[in-house]
């Protein structure tokens, strides 16, 4: 008799902390879900897919042209997301206009892709401000650096939504590295308590800067950590625009209608370094990085849509151009160098700045206005 | 449902513990925005009892029964105030307020920064603080400094039952986040009080004992929170000694009044700082810096300090000899050389 068949385990648990759901149907699926190659192509709305293929074409072109600028000295830092355009992209489509994103600090794509202005969504890599465009007019917060932090805001926001009766979705992005962070693992506990609509998104890259995925989880895939919270877990290849942004389209759609959250894992590739500063050849070989160039996102695409007779040259060349213009415009814009007021460092610290605050802005305008003085000499 | 003290029909004394209560509930009526949230304070009330009654009265979603996770407590607050609501969280303990650390100083400290003013985050952080009750381990810290040190947040420390309502009233109403420090040893003290007086504005010190002009040698003891009370009873004490002593109660760590402070100490031209939490890299290393660069010419002796010791905080059969107490707080008074 094991100590499970004993009479006396029978009675137990007490109801207060009996198990209470069926994990099964919260597992994920055993393969990642992909849609190209497959025959559920036939069935994906054809305009979808050409957008779902410009909108790739037009943000690889902005990680170049991202990168470059970095080169030039125009832009401090830029993490690509080389390789992961369809999460980005997917990331914004599958979103409502009153939906919140919550991006981390590679996601620039995801919060241009859902309409910020090029320039405004670089603003804090380029150094000029944290962020530069207003969280709510684009229902996006600012890129989050500390890593999944950003994650239980997601949860907050989207039970505050809940609470004020409105069908408001929160999507928060995290990364491979990030679902180590004890703010990924709470902000999932919070999430399935509360049932707040909210959708969690791992893009699975394989690294965490240089630590592989191999050593950062022991978990058979991360979408499986939902099940211990008690919320659904969805695999898909990160890498198949259209599979990504179905997913992810049916886990918002889930959260909704008030089922509960998701937590969606992608599994992906950073074809680039992790950002400019960074050397990638000293942690993986180019043997993978090329295996993994086989399954860029962006020829994958353009084949399958080809062969389906979805896309012709008309649309690559269309896409193109439309890429380089935002390639130009991006250029043209980091040429003009922007004016900082000194000053408007002390006007949002806090509502009314303190008495100290007011005291060392009127040192600093004093010394403003001694340098203008010696420079007008 | 538990009426401590019903805005109806005020009590005229009230510990400070019932008038938290009576400020949060006040708050939960006249704006359906605020929303309390933390470990145990619905059903329960909280360890403390400060949120007894308020889930009954105004349901379980505005005073949430959070999982035990303080990250992702005031995580959560961050979103819900992201969406307009106007969140008060219950930290249970000072030392286990620490996991939040990262989303309080990241985050909550500087989005309305990182923002440019567009995200504003009206979020109460209450956390009893201090010891005296003879707490174990992790019950006792004073952690103010780690918090004053952090631009973007307000730091708040009542030292009398008024007070301890007008200033959360006010740190509820305020459009920043406001670290709401509560000293959990003055929970139970009691006062004449009630709740239609004036509420204090944050970053406004007071003088709580003036100085009787020509009852003998003078300085001003400056002080906030736990340290209220004792350092009363040293002025009182100090009467004996021929010396009056002004007593500044700081209310606001930040803002710093520092018009207040000066203007007591350039009256007595002495000044102890006292406070519980340890003295090195304090508030009070902060508050003898900033008077001494203002006052220093109305001086007639350095600014002394009356602090916990720089060590853990110690077991509760030892903390006696920690805590600042009236002999040290007078033993720091003598040694402001009266003889010159």
């Amino acid at each position: 008799m094991t100590v499970l068949d004993h009479p006396a385990a029978q009675t137990w648990p007490p109801d207060a902390h009996a198990p209470r759901r069926d994990p099964a149907p919260l597992l994920p699926d055993a393969e990642p879900v992909r849609v190209l190659g497959t025959k559920a192509l036939a069935e994906a709305d054809p305009e979808l897919l050409r957008e779902l293929y410009r909108r790739l074409v037009v943000g690889r072109r902005y990680n170049q042209q991202a990168t470059t600028l970095t080169k030039q000295g125009s832009l401090a830092v830029y993490p690509s997301s080389t390789g992961q355009e369809a999460c980005q992209i997917a990331a914004a489509t599958a979103l409502r206009a009153t939906d919140w994103l919550f991006p981390s600090y590679r996601d620039t794509l995801a919060v241009v892709s859902r309409g910020v202005d090029p320039l405004e969504a670089l603003t804090l890599l380029r150094g000029n401000a944290h962020s530069g465009y207003d969280p709510y007019e684009h229902r996006i917060a600012p890129l989050s650096t500390p890593l999944a932090t950003q994650a239980p805001h997601a949860v907050g926001l989207a039970h505050a939504a809940r609470l004020r009766g409105e069908d408001t979705v929160a999507l928060a992005l995290v990364g491979d590295g990030g679902t180590s962070e004890g703010d990924f693992h709470e902000a999932l506990n919070f999430a399935g308590v509360l049932n707040a609509p909210v959708v969690f998104l791992v893009q699975n890259n394989g690294y965490a800067i240089s630590v592989p995925l191999s050593k950062q989880s022991a978990a058979p895939t991360l979408a499986h950590k939902a099940v211990g919270y008690g919320i659904h877990g969805r695999l898909v290849d990160g890498n198949d625009a259209v599979a990504v942004h179905s997913v992810l389209s049916d886990a918002v759609a889930h959260a909704r209608s008030g089922k509960g959250p998701v937590l969606v894992e992608a599994i992906t590739y950073r074809l680039e370094a992790h950002t400019n500063a960074d050397d990638a050849g000293r942690y993986r070989t180019p043997d993978e990085v090329a295996g993994w160039q086989q399954r860029d996102p962006l020829p994958l695409m353009e084949r399958h849509l080809r062969e389906a007779g979805v896309l012709g040259d008309a649309e690559v060349e269309q896409a193109a151009a439309e890429a380089e213009a935002l390639a130009d415009r991006m250029r043209a814009m980091f040429h003009v160098k922007p004016e900082l007021d000194p000053l408007s460092l002390f006007t949002h610290v806090y509502a009314e700045p303190t008495p100290q605050l007011r005291e060392q802005a009127a040192q600093l305008a004093a010394e403003l206005a001694a340098d203008a003085e010696a420079g007008a000499r | 449902m538990t009426t401590l003290a019903p805005q109806a029909a005020p009590a005229s004394t009230a510990t400070m513990a019932q008038a938290l209560n009576t400020a949060l509930r006040d708050s939960l009526r006249e704006d359906p925005t605020v929303h309390i949230l933390g470990e145990d304070v619905g059903t329960l009330g909280g360890v403390f009892r400060i949120t007894d009654g308020l889930a009954a009265e105004f349901g379980a979603d505005r005073c949430l029964d959070t999982p035990l996770a303080e990250a992702g407590i005031l995580g959560t607050a961050v979103g819900m105030a992201m969406y307009g609501l106007r969140p008060v969280v219950e930290m249970q303990f000072d030392a286990f307020a620490y996991p939040a650390f990262e989303q309080l100083v990241s985050h909550v400290a500087r989005m309305r920064n990182r923002t440019a003013g567009r995200m504003p985050l009206p979020i109460t952080i209450r956390i009893p603080y201090g010891g005296g009750i003879g707490g174990v381990e992790h019950h006792s810290d004073s952690s103010e400094a780690y918090y004053a040190h952090t631009p973007g947040l307000h730091v708040v420390t009542p030292g009398t039952v008024g007070d301890a309502y007008g200033l959360l009233r006010s740190a509820i109403a305020s459009d920043d986040p406001v670290v709401f420090l509560e000293p959990k040893r003055l929970y139970w003290s009691k006062a004449d009080w009630t709740p239609d007086a004036p509420v204090p504005a944050l970053g406004k010190a007071v003088v709580r004992r003036p100085l009787t002009p020509g009852s003998g040698d003078t300085a001003t003891l400056l002080t906030y929170g736990p340290s209220l009370p004792v350092c009363l009873e040293a002025a009182e004490a100090a009467r004996a000694e021929g010396w009056d002593l002004s007593v500044v109660d700081l209310r606001s760590l930040v803002p710093f009044d520092d018009e207040t402070v000066c203007a007591a100490v350039r009256a007595t031209g002495r000044a102890v700082v006292v406070h519980e939490s340890q003295g090195f890299a304090g508030v009070g290393a902060e508050i003898a810096a900033r008077v001494s660069e203002r006052c220093f010419h109305h001086l007639a002796a350095p600014v002394l300090r009356v602090t916990g010791f720089d060590i853990p905080y110690p077991p509760p059969m030892l903390e006696r000899h920690h805590l600042p107490s009236v002999d040290r707080i007078l033993d720091a008074v003598a040694r402001l050389q009266w003889e010159q």
